[in-house]
């Protein structure tokens, strides 16, 4: 059962590293995720929150701003998720209630 | 060759810290070093796309008053930063209901080895 | 459940000294979000560390005069509901759900973008600040129950 496992691990690293030889070489200035304009002549996502976060917001910080406002529904989600978890802790591991199984 | 260093020694640490979590959760059989190696992976996928958004000559993306009106070539890619804090708080949220999985795991079979375990819930269901 | 694991009073003397001013810390970090590398998340993360530090240090009983265990859970609710709340006051002052500029009440537009951003994150600092020490809360109450084998 050993032998299959380090089998997997060792064939997993072999894909990895030959995967991350043709990634396009990190920071490259003309790398699809660095481009200020796609390929259909329309500007990139990254490149219009960068640009226009001061004027939209008032607002130095392009990180936060991104995060609460033009993506704010995703933290919406998140912050729900984080409520769910908690909910669920206290429902496993019922705080000062009854004891379990009994 | 210094050039293939630069742009690929970042992602080479990366998949290495991969294939350590990888390690710890296919190999060990205790619980908690289960759920230490699925910590080090998410973790290892984190860093993995905040070293990607780099640019060279690039500096934080919070607005610098002394570099003028703001080009995108002047700043890092501000957006896997911000997709990356929402992936590590869903990691902690996800972490914190594995621990309670497993303590209650616990009281209910008296182990956390994951061999001994197999055979207490195929006892149970024959 | 009277255990401390610290008896040593040089780790209970700093523990108690330094919490409060991680909190400060904590509170400029939530609210500089703006200016400097920061906001929310990291906010309240800081702001849980502070108090746990203080549960793991001086026990569970002593730090109920921190921040009380009941306490918990209905904080975070409310840091919840103080988001979800924002999204639908832009809704009924007429705009779509979380559009900030139907908050005209703070000025011009981009100044109700910027109050918007810090409400939204005022909320998330204090729901993940109550969560994350009531998923403490619970992994910490309660002794395991051995149960037999012959069950």
């Amino acid at each position: 059962m050993k032998i299959v496992n380090i089998v997997v691990l060792v064939l997993f690293g072999a894909v990895l590293l030959f995967a991350s030889l043709t990634l396009p070489p990190r920071g490259d200035a003309k790398a699809p995720l660095n481009c200020p304009y796609s390929p259909a002549n329309t500007p990139s996502a990254s490149s219009y929150y960068a640009e226009r976060a001061h004027e939209d917001a008032h607002t130095d910080n392009m990180v936060t701003v991104i995060l609460a406002d033009y993506r704010g529904f995703d933290t919406l989600g998140e912050e729900t998720v984080i409520l769910t978890a908690a909910l669920v802790c206290l429902l496993l591991l019922r705080r000062g209630g009854s004891k379990n199984g009994e | 060759m210094s050039d293939l260093f630069t742009g690929y020694y970042a992602y080479v640490f990366v998949f290495v810290l991969m294939m350590i979590g990888v390690y710890g959760i296919l190999v060990k059989r205790n619980l908690i070093k289960k759920m230490i190696g699925m910590t080090i992976f998410q973790l290892s996928i984190i860093l993995f796309y905040v070293a990607a958004a780099n640019k060279w000559g690039g500096t934080v993306p919070v607005l610098d008053a002394r570099l003028g009106t703001p080009l995108a070539s002047q700043y890092i890619n501000p957006l896997p930063h911000c997709l990356m804090l929402t992936a590590i708080v869903v990691g902690v949220a996800t972490s914190g209901v594995a621990f309670a999985l497993i303590i209650s795991t616990f009281r209910r079979f008296n182990t956390l080895d994951e061999n001994e375990l197999l055979e207490k819930m195929r006892k149970k269901d024959a | 459940m009277e255990n401390r694991d610290f008896n040593c009073p040089i780790v209970l003397l700093i523990s108690r000294m330094v919490s409060p001013f991680i909190m400060l810390f904590a509170l400029y970090i939530i609210f500089h979000g703006h200016y400097s590398p920061g906001g929310g998340f990291q906010g309240g993360t800081m702001l849980a560390a502070a108090v746990l530090l203080t549960r793991i240090t001086s026990g569970y009983s002593v730090s109920q005069f921190q921040f009380k265990t009941a306490l918990t859970m209905p904080l975070g609710a409310a840091g919840v509901l103080i988001y979800w709340g924002t999204g639908f006051s832009s809704l009924l002052l007429g705009k779509s759900f979380l559009n900030y500029s139907a908050l005209t009440v703070f000025g011009s537009v981009d100044n109700a973008h910027s109050m918007g951003i810090l409400l939204v994150e005022v909320g998330v600092g204090l729901a993940v600040m109550a969560l994350l020490i009531s998923i403490y809360d619970d992994l910490f109450a309660g002794e395991p129950i051995m149960v037999k084998d012959n069950e």
